[in-house]
C-alpha cells in the first residue's frame, strides 16, 4: 500500500478508509452546525469539532486493546454501568426529579449511553461462553433476557424511551445473530404488537402525546406536533439540491426546533437537498457495511457477535433518528450520531468504532500470520 | 430426552453455529438495507414529490404580512354624489412583540384614552392570544386631543402605534340606513366561514346589512402591507418589499341621493316607506323606509341599550319596510284589476250601478260611497268598490291573478338585497295548496266568489310589499316590463310588456282623474305648471271590521294603512312609485301628500324644500337634528343603566 510506504507503521496500520468515511460524515456535520448557528463556528461547530477529535483519539486508543482484554473487562464493565444506572435512579429519587446523568464534578456521565456498546459486548460474551449445543435450550435465553432486561428497565424508568429502545434493539440483534430459534423472534414480535395498547396505557403523558402526534402530526401543528411538522417542512422544502448553503429559512428563523441536535438532518436537507441527505445516508451505510464485514471476517464467535452488534448500534442510532425526523417514527429523542451537536452520541459511536477497529486490526494481523 | 439431548447437542457444533451466523447476517444486512431504502425513498417523497407543498409552507413561515386593511369602496348615487364614504380617523394599536412593560403601558393608555374597565379587559385578553406582529387594537375613532396625548408620550410607550385609520361614513345618516346597511367588525362565525386573516385585522370592517353586505366582495378591495421576514418567535429579521393595497371598487347605484334623503325626511315621524322608480329603465331612484337606525352609529358597534330601544319600538326602525313588510294593497291595485277586466274583453264604457255596495247571495259587500252609475274611468277615480266587485265576479279571480303577477305583485325581484318578503297573489290553485298544507290559513279548499270580491279590492289573501306596488305603478305608467335595479344608472328603456296601449290609456286616464279630476286624491295635485301626477289611493284594513269601528280611530296600531301608487308626468310618464304610511288612516290623507312632495322635488326642488322646511319645523327639526337628539337620549339611558347596575 502506498500509505504504508509513506507513514510510520503504527499510523499506516490504522483503517484509513473507515477514518476517511467517518471524517466525511463528521465534517459534513460541522458544516451544517456552522450554518445552523447562522454562519458561526460558535457555539456549536467549533465545540463539536473538538469533541469529535477528542473521541476519535479515544477510538484509536481503544483500537489498540486486545480482544482478550476486552473479554476480561466485559462483565465487570457491565456490572459497573448497571450500578451507575441504579445510582442515577437513587439520585433522582432523592432530588425528586427525572435524572439521567451522574455529576462527577469534572464530567457529567450518562451511564445509559455506555450501556449501548456494553450490552452488545455482554451479550456477545455470554453467547461465546454458552456451549454450542445449548443454544436451543432455556438456559440460552433467560440469562440473556435478564442481562438485557435489567438495564433496559432502569433506563425506561429514567424515563428515556429512545435509549431504552436502542439498548433493547442492540441486545436482540446479538441474540438473533447468536442463533436463538427463529420462533422466539417471530413470536415475541407478535406478542409486542398485541401488547401495544397495554404499553400505551402505562406511558407518561408526554410520551403518549408523542405517539399520538406521530400518528397524526397535523392534529396539533402548534403544540406537540410542531417539531415533526416543521421538520417535514424543512426537508420537503429543500427539494433536490436544497435552498443553498446558509440559506435555510426554517433553521435560521428558528421555525425548526432542535435544528442543531435531534433535527439536524432536517437542517441539512433544507440547505443541501435530497442530494446531501442521500450522501449522508450513504456515508452511514458504508460505515455500517464496513462494520458488518469486520463481523463476517471475525475468527472468533465473540468477535463476530460484537462486530455485528456494534454495527447494529450505529445503524439503530442513525436510522431511528432519520425515521423520526422524516415522520416515520415517533419523536423519541435520539440524536443523529456524529452530526447532531452533543458529546454523548459521538462518544458512544466512537467507542463502537474503536472496538470495531480493534477487532479489524487483530483480523489483519491474524490473516497475515495465517497467510 | 436422554437420547435426543446429546444427539442434538452433537449436531449443533461450532461449524453449524458459523453457518447459522452467516445466514442470520444476511437477514440482518438485508433488513438494514431495506430500512436504508425506505429512508431514501421517504426523503425523495418529501423533498421531490411533495416539494411544492412544503416550499409553500416554508414561505408562509418565513414571510408575514403586517396587514394594512384596504380602503372600502365608495357607494355613489347616479350623479356620483357620495352615499357611503370613508372618513379618516385616529386609532391606537399595540404590536405585542414590541411591547416592553405591558402593565405600565396599559395603565397609561387607559388614563390617556379614558378607556373603561371592559375595554382594558378586552385588550389584555387579545394581547395574551396575540402572536408576534399581529397588532391588537386599543381604541378606534380616537378624538384628536387624546390621540395627540398618546403621540407625545410615545417614547415611553414602546409597542404602541398611533395610526391614521378609516371609518365608514354615511352623510345622510338614517335616510339611507335600510337601503345601504352598515359595516361592523367580523364576528367569529363570519371568520370561520371565510378564514381570511384580513377579517380579524384591527380596524377592518365588513358589510353587515343591506348593500354593504351584498356588495361586500366588490367593496372590500385587497389588503396590502409590509412584508417582513420573522423568526418563529416573532423577531423581525428584515423588511421585504411592501405589498400595495388595492381599495375596493367605487360602486354607482341607481339611487338619486338627493331624492332618497328628501323622501326619508318627508316621511317624517311616520312609519312607512317611499319608493320612486324610473318607469322607463327600472332604476330605483329612492327607496326610503322610516323610521330607520343610523348606520353611522351602527358601524361603530351598537350598545345593548340602543339595540333594545330600536327592537322594541312599535314603528320597527330595524325593519326595511320596502322589502320586508307586507301589506294588503287595498284599492291601489284597482288599476291592475281594470287592466285584467279589459283583457277579459269588457268594454271600458260598460257601466255598473253603485247603490253603496254589492249583494252576493245574502251577503252585502260595502262600497265607501253611493257612486251611482260608473264606468271604468269613474270607478278608478272614485275608487268605487261596487264596480270592481261586480266586474271581478264576472271574470273570476283566476283571470285577475295572472295580471297581478304580470305587473310585479308577488314577484321576487333580482336585486342585491339581503332578503325580500314577496307576499301572496292568491288564486284557486294557491288556496287548494294552502288547504293541503298542515298549518291552515284558509277555511275551505275551494276558491269562493267572496274570495274574489275581497281580492278585487286588495283585501283578503292578497298581500304585497311596497316595492311590488311601485313596480306595478311603473309597468302601468310606461307599459314596459320594468325590472327594478339598484346598481348603476341606466338609460336604455325596458322592452314593452305587451299590454294593449288602448287599455293602458283607459287605466292611466282613470289614475289622472284620481288626482286631477274629482277623484280621491284631489288635494295632492302637483303645484308645478305643466306637470301632472296620476295615481291611485288605497286604504288597507289592519284587522276585521267590528261594528262601526272602521279602523279610522282608536289605537295607532289598529288604524288603517294609507297607501298610494303614482306616476308623473301623466303626459309622458317618467317616474312611478309607491308610498305606504303604516296606520296612516287613509291613502289620500297620509300617503298621497308624501308622493306629491317627493315628485315636486324632482320637478321643482326649491318648492319641495320650502314645503319640507315648513313640515320639519312642526316636527321639531330636521331628520339629522332629531336623530342626534334621539342618540343623546339613548346615551343618557345607557349611562343610567350602567349607573343602576353599579349601584
Amino acid at each position: 500500500m502506498i500509505i504504508s510506504a509513506i507513514l510510520p507503521t503504527p499510523l499506516a496500520r490504522l483503517p484509513w478508509r473507515l477514518i476517511f468515511m467517518v471524517a466525511g460524515i463528521c465534517g459534513f456535520g460541522i458544516i451544517v452546525l456552522y450554518s445552523a448557528a447562522g454562519g458561526n463556528f460558535a457555539p456549536w461547530a467549533s465545540k463539536q469539532a473538538m469533541v469529535i477529535l477528542f473521541f476519535l483519539a479515544v477510538a484509536i486508543v481503544i483500537s489498540t486493546i486486545k480482544e482478550s482484554t476486552m473479554k476480561a473487562l466485559t462483565f465487570p464493565g457491565y456490572a459497573a454501568i448497571v450500578v451507575m444506572l441504579i445510582g442515577v435512579e437513587a439520585l433522582g429519587f432523592v432530588t425528586k426529579g427525572a435524572q439521567r446523568w451522574l455529576d462527577l464534578g469534572f464530567i457529567r456521565l450518562q451511564p445509559s449511553e455506555f450501556m449501548k456498546p456494553a450490552i452488545v459486548l455482554t451479550m456477545a460474551r455470554f453467547y461465546e461462553l454458552l456451549p454450542a449445543g445449548e443454544i436451543r435450550k432455556w438456559r440460552a435465553l433467560w440469562p440473556a433476557l435478564l442481562l438485557l432486561g435489567v438495564p433496559a428497565g432502569l433506563i425506561l424508568v429514567q424515563p428515556d424511551l429512545g435509549t431504552c429502545l436502542m439498548v433493547v434493539f442492540c441486545g436482540i440483534t446479538v441474540m438473533f445473530l447468536a442463533g436463538l430459534p427463529m420462533w422466539y423472534f417471530v413470536g415475541s414480535g407478535v406478542a409486542v404488537a398485541a401488547a401495544m395498547p397495554v404499553v400505551y396505557a402505562l406511558m407518561h403523558d408526554y410520551q403518549r402525546r408523542r405517539v399520538m402526534t406521530f400518528l397524526d402530526p397535523e392534529s396539533d401543528p402548534l403544540g406537540a406536533g410542531y417539531h415533526i411538522s416543521q421538520s417535514k417542512i424543512a426537508i420537503g422544502s429543500g427539494g433536490l439540491f436544497g435552498k443553498g448553503y446558509l440559506n435555510g429559512s426554517q433553521a435560521h428563523l428558528q421555525y425548526l426546533p432542535e435544528g442543531h441536535t435531534d433535527f439536524v438532518f432536517a437542517s441539512l436537507v433544507e440547505e443541501w437537498g435530497m442530494v446531501g441527505g442521500t450522501l449522508l445516508i450513504l456515508g452511514f451505510a458504508l460505515v455500517i457495511r464496513w462494520g458488518m464485514n469486520v463481523a463476517k471476517r471475525a475468527p472468533t464467535r465473540f468477535g463476530q457477535l460484537t462486530a455485528a452488534g456494534l454495527s447494529g448500534t450505529i445503524f439503530f442510532y442513525a436510522s431511528i433518528n432519520l425515521l423520526m425526523v422524516m415522520g416515520l417514527a415517533p419523536v423519541v429523542g435520539v440524536p443523529l450520531p456524529l452530526v447532531s451537536f452533543g458529546g454523548s452520541a459521538v462518544m458512544t459511536v466512537m467507542i463502537c468504532l474503536g472496538i470495531l477497529m480493534s477487532l479489524e486490526r487483530q483480523q489483519r494481523s491474524q490473516s497475515r500470520l495465517e497467510g | 430426552m436422554s437420547i435426543l439431548g446429546p444427539q442434538r447437542g452433537r449436531r449443533l457444533t461450532g461449524a453449524h453455529q458459523s453457518l447459522a451466523f452467516s445466514r442470520r447476517m444476511v437477514i440482518v444486512g438485508g433488513a438494514q438495507t431495506a430500512i436504508g431504502a425506505i429512508l431514501v425513498g421517504r426523503l425523495g417523497y418529501l423533498a421531490i414529490s411533495q416539494n411544492e407543498h412544503y416550499q409553500l409552507l416554508s414561505e408562509n413561515n418565513r414571510v408575514q404580512l403586517i396587514v394594512v386593511p384596504p380602503r372600502r369602496g365608495w357607494l355613489v348615487d347616479r350623479y356620483n354624489k357620495p352615499i357611503a364614504i370613508n372618513r379618516s380617523d385616529f386609532r391606537i394599536d399595540i404590536i405585542p412583540e414590541q411591547l416592553e412593560q405591558p402593565e405600565r403601558t396599559l395603565r397609561l393608555l387607559a388614563q390617556l384614552l379614558q378607556l373603561n374597565v371592559d375595554e382594558v379587559d378586552r385588550i389584555i385578553r387579545e394581547l395574551k392570544a396575540a402572536r408576534g406582529y399581529q397588532p391588537v387594537q386599543v381604541a378606534e375613532n380616537v378624538p384628536y386631543e387624546n390621540y395627540a396625548a398618546v403621540t407625545v408620550r410615545l417614547p415611553e410607550l414602546p409597542g404602541v402605534v398611533p395610526q391614521r385609520g378609516f371609518s365608514r361614513f354615511y352623510p345622510a345618516g338614517p335616510a339611507v340606513g335600510h337601503l345601504i346597511g352598515y359595516v361592523g367588525t367580523a364576528n367569529a362565525k363570519e371568520y370561520e366561514k371565510e378564514k381570511n386573516p384580513l377579517l380579524i385585522t384591527p380596524g377592518f370592517k365588513i358589510g353587515k346589512e343591506g348593500l354593504e353586505k351584498t356588495l361586500e366582495q366588490d367593496l372590500r378591495g385587497s389588503p396590502g402591507g409590509q412584508r417582513v421576514e420573522l423568526t418563529a418567535r416573532g423577531k423581525l429579521v428584515r423588511e421585504l418589499t411592501p405589498k400595495p393595497d388595492r381599495s375596493g371598487a367605487t360602486t354607482q347605484l341607481a339611487i338619486d341621493a338627493g331624492l332618497q334623503e328628501y323622501a326619508a325626511r318627508r316621511l317624517g315621524e311616520e312609519s312607512g316607506s317611499c319608493i320612486v322608480i324610473d318607469c322607463l329603465t327600472g332604476d330605483i331612484l329612492c327607496m326610503a323606509s322610516m323610521p330607520a337606525y343610523d348606520p353611522n352609529s351602527f358601524s361603530d358597534g351598537i350598545g345593548r341599550i340602543e339595540w333594545k330601544m330600536l327592537s322594541e319600538d312599535e314603528r320597527k326602525p330595524l325593519l326595511n319596510k320596502n322589502l320586508n313588510a307586507l301589506y294588503p294593497p287595498g284599492s291601489t291595485i284597482k288599476p291592475m284589476g281594470a287592466l285584467a277586466i279589459l283583457q277579459a274583453g269588457i268594454d271600458p264604457d260598460a257601466t255598473v250601478n253603485c247603490p253603496g255596495g254589492y249583494a252576493l247571495g245574502n251577503r252585502f259587500f260595502r262600497c265607501l260611497g253611493r257612486h251611482g252609475t260608473v264606468n271604468m274611468r269613474r270607478a278608478i277615480a272614485k275608487s268605487c268598490n261596487t264596480y270592481f266587485y261586480s266586474m271581478g265576479h264576472k271574470i273570476g279571480y283566476d283571470a285577475i291573478a295572472p295580471m297581478a303577477k304580470r305587473l310585479g305583485l308577488g314577484e321576487k325581484f333580482d336585486l342585491p338585497v339581503v332578503s325580500q318578503n314577496y307576499g301572496t297573489v292568491p288564486d284557486s290553485a294557491w288556496k287548494l295548496r294552502k288547504w293541503n298544507e298542515p298549518r291552515r290559513i284558509v277555511e275551505r279548499p275551494d276558491w269562493t266568489a267572496s274570495d274574489t270580491l275581497n281580492a278585487s279590492i286588495g283585501q283578503g289573501y292578497l298581500i304585497v310589499n311596497p316595492l311590488q306596488l311601485a313596480v306595478m305603478a311603473a309597468r302601468i305608467a310606461s307599459g314596459r316590463d320594468v325590472q327594478p335595479t339598484l346598481i348603476g344608472a341606466h338609460t336604455k328603456p325596458a322592452p314593452l310588456i305587451g299590454l294593449d296601449p288602448k287599455h293602458l290609456e283607459v287605466v292611466r286616464g282613470g289614475m289622472w282623474e284620481v288626482v286631477n279630476g274629482d277623484g280621491t286624491a284631489g288635494a295632492s295635485r302637483l303645484m308645478t305648471p305643466g306637470i301632472e301626477m296620476g295615481g291611485k289611493t288605497g286604504t288597507a284594513q289592519v284587522r276585521k271590521i267590528s261594528g262601526s269601528q272602521r279602523g279610522q280611530s282608536g289605537d295607532w296600531k289598529y288604524r288603517d294603512h294609507g297607501l298610494f301608487v303614482f306616476f308623473a308626468p301623466t303626459s309622458n310618464p317618467r317616474y312611478a312609485g309607491a308610498v305606504v304610511i303604516e296606520h296612516g288612516l287613509g291613502g289620500a290623507r297620509a300617503a298621497a301628500p308624501v308622493a306629491k312632495d317627493v315628485l315636486t322635488y324632482l320637478f321643482d326642488k326649491p318648492q319641495a324644500m320650502a314645503r319640507l322646511a315648513e313640515l320639519e319645523a312642526g316636527w321639531g327639526g330636521t331628520l339629522l337634528e332629531r336623530n342626534a337628539r334621539r342618540a343623546a337620549a339613548v346615551q343618557a339611558a345607557a349611562a343610567a343603566a350602567i349607573a343602576n347596575s353599579r349601584a
